[in-house]
């Protein structure tokens, strides 16, 4: 079963990248029953590592030992993203089936879709480090490719931009995975645990975790690797941009970077991810409050949030680790709405300026509705997750002892709160210009795949109860929290 | 030792390309050469000097063991390394083509739509 959420995206994308050109209605079709059978699929694997009692599941493909072949692992921690991933891969298709309508050859957006859905799912199961490499540059590669569909100006920068930076990130990864090949002989990410867990020199375990947080910093928006997301992400079509600040560079970039350092290398909680990800909120918050154009400051505040993740990662105490996960989870459901919402504004008023908008609350009330959800999710107001993993999130800091980075939290998330009722003014209340008077809401599908995450994200707070934590956050916890035993668990569990 | 140097100055041309030329086809060759230097860095763990090549062969299989051969996998994971550079660099191309037709210029400094 486990081999499914690979072969079946790289499947379909070969499908319809042959037949999508003849039959226009096919790939819509195809792509939808990929993305619902990849949802099913991800909820199964759940429950069967839950009847498994969070033993890790391995898979080896072909039946070479670890080692020698490739595994696939699905603990708890994967079983996690894989669900986040596959859940708002679905909604996303939804949404573009009436959205990409506005583009020539869709077929060739849902292939590369497809694409990069592959490479999220495989680098999230992948129990290889060099394989996880591979995934990673197809995850580059089909999303700059998605981000220039348009092939307008700003689009093609935006991508070329996102290109370089990218593929300078991922040679700075290939170099860390050279380097801990020469040390360990093995790539096999369990291996390589075991290996580190045996005694290793700091130095060689310090200068792969700078390696590794450049690369993967870079693709997940770290501050000093940002400067390619608040174009790439704006440029991209409206499902798109959903896709990659919602989960794409979490997985690919927070997802990736936790696994290495914590599991594989060893390091839980590390100071630089705590200074990395206090400077991230900051300057991604501030420069959020400047920005006119809609999706560019839903792109910064992507920056901002992904600064939280990355600070309670960094504390690498159970409850930062809890907190940063419950808050990777409440961000990537509130920021795909939140994109959705953009898409849908851009689909029916061809407008991104925020200050040329307003009133549309009139004109769209369920764009407006669940906008306000996802706003107010992401700037911690209480009923909604949001508020309850920045809770985590600063307790976890004062837990830590890391007084000044709380005080930070507190104030960047009120800086984020005032931007956020800027963008709710600006866009959906305030007086209906005349120019905007035959605005219409968006079609049926579209309104479907917004409501979807907004009741998502209205609910999310109750993974907190106690019955519901047990069963789904707390194995992925456990999974970070142990460190080093990642080896040793995965390695008993081959038969 | 030598060669390990060499590879880090390799490195390093690339990545001043990257980060100083402004024409974009030149920073496209400078990426690849940072691809270069880490391939070479890659393949040169792997190499044992006066080694044989890594195959089997049943005429003299006593004398052949793990260390007087050249390791493997390096090389194997070199071949899907310059296979993904190759596709980075047909990207890269394709778009600056495209950026070229939409500006005429391959100056980066004069395509700049997006700011801030």
């Amino acid at each position: 079963m486990l081999p499914l959420v690979v072969v079946i995206p790289i499947g379909i994308a070969f499908l319809i990248s042959f037949l999508g050109k003849y039959y226009k209605k096919l790939s819509d079709i195809l792509a939808t029953v990929a993305c619902i059978s990849l949802a099913i699929l991800s909820f199964l694997i759940f429950y069967e590592l839950r009847t498994m009692n969070y033993e890790p599941l391995v898979y080896k493909i072909g039946g070479w030992l670890p080692s020698i072949g490739i595994s696939m692992v699905v603990d708890g921690l994967t079983a996690v993203m894989l669900i986040v991933v596959n859940v708002i891969a679905l909604i996303s298709v939804l949404f573009s089936v009436s959205y990409m309508e506005k583009y020539t050859d869709k077929w060739k957006y849902y292939a590369l879709f497809m694409m990069m859905l592959t490479s999220m799912n495989g680098l999230i199961v992948t129990g290889d480090i060099f394989n996880m490499y591979v995934f990673l540059e197809l995850g580059t590669i089909s999303s700059c490719v998605l981000i220039a569909f348009g092939t307008e100006q700003d689009e093609l920068e935006a991508s070329f931009k996102y290109m370089v930076l990218g593929t300078v990130a991922s040679t700075f990864i290939l170099l860390g995975i050279a380097i801990l090949y020469s040390y360990y002989s093995t790539l096999n990410m369990s291996d390589i645990s075991l290996a580190v867990s045996k005694g290793s020199s700091t130095i060689v375990i310090t200068f792969l975790t700078l390696l590794f947080v450049v690369g993967f910093g870079l693709k997940a928006a770290i501050v000093p690797f940002h400067a390619w997301l608040p174009d790439a992400h704006p440029s991209a079509p409206a499902p798109i941009s959903a896709m990659l600040s919602g989960v794409l560079i979490k997985s690919l970039g927070v997802y990736a970077l936790v696994r290495i350092l914590f599991n594989v290398l060893g390091v839980v909680g590390s100071n630089i991810l705590i200074i990395l990800g206090v400077i991230s909120m900051v300057v991604g918050g501030f420069l959020a409050i400047y920005q006119k154009d809609l999706k560019r400051m839903l792109a910064y505040s992507t920056v901002s949030q992904v600064g939280y993740i990355v600070f309670a990662f960094g504390l690498g105490t159970p409850l930062g680790i809890f907190a940063g996960l419950f808050h990777l989870i409440n961000h990537a459901f509130a920021k795909f709405l939140l994109f959705l919402n953009a898409g849908a504004v851009v689909y029916a008023t061809d407008e991104r300026n925020m200050e040329n908008l307003g009133g549309l609350r009139e004109k769209m009330p369920v764009t407006a509705a669940t906008s306000l959800v996802g706003s107010m999710s992401i700037s911690g107001v209480p009923p909604f997750g949001g508020f309850w993993s920045k809770l985590f999130i600063i307790l976890a800091a004062v837990q830590a002892k890391e007084f000044t980075a709380a005080v930070i939290a507190i104030l960047i998330s009120i800086i984020t709160l005032s931007y956020y009722l800027k963008l709710q003014k600006q866009t959906f209340y305030g007086k209906l210009s005349e120019r905007w008077q035959d605005v219409k809401e968006v079609p049926l599908t579209m309104c479907i795949a917004m409501i979807i995450p907004a009741v998502i994200c209205a609910g999310l707070g109750l993974l907190l109860l106690p019955q519901i934590k047990i069963v789904f956050l707390d194995p992925a916890v456990g999974v970070l929290a142990n460190g080093l035993e990642y080896g040793s668990i995965v390695l008993q569990n081959i038969k | 030792m030598i060669e390990y140097f060499l590879c880090f100055v390799l490195f390093c041309i690339g990545l001043y390309a990257v980060a100083v030329k402004r024409n974009m086809i030149k920073i496209i060759i400078g990426l690849s050469i940072m691809g270069y230097a880490i391939n070479l860095f890659f393949t040169l763990i792997g190499y044992v000097h006066n080694a044989a090549y890594p195959i089997l062969s049943k005429v003299n299989i006593t004398q052949q063991t793990s260390l007087n051969m050249v390791d493997p996998l390096p090389q194997a994971l070199v071949l899907t390394a310059i296979v993904i550079g190759l596709a980075i660099t047909i990207i890269l191309v394709s778009i600056s083509i495209r950026l070229y037709e939409k500006y005429g210029t391959f100056d980066i400094t004069e395509i700049r739509k997006l700011k801030g």
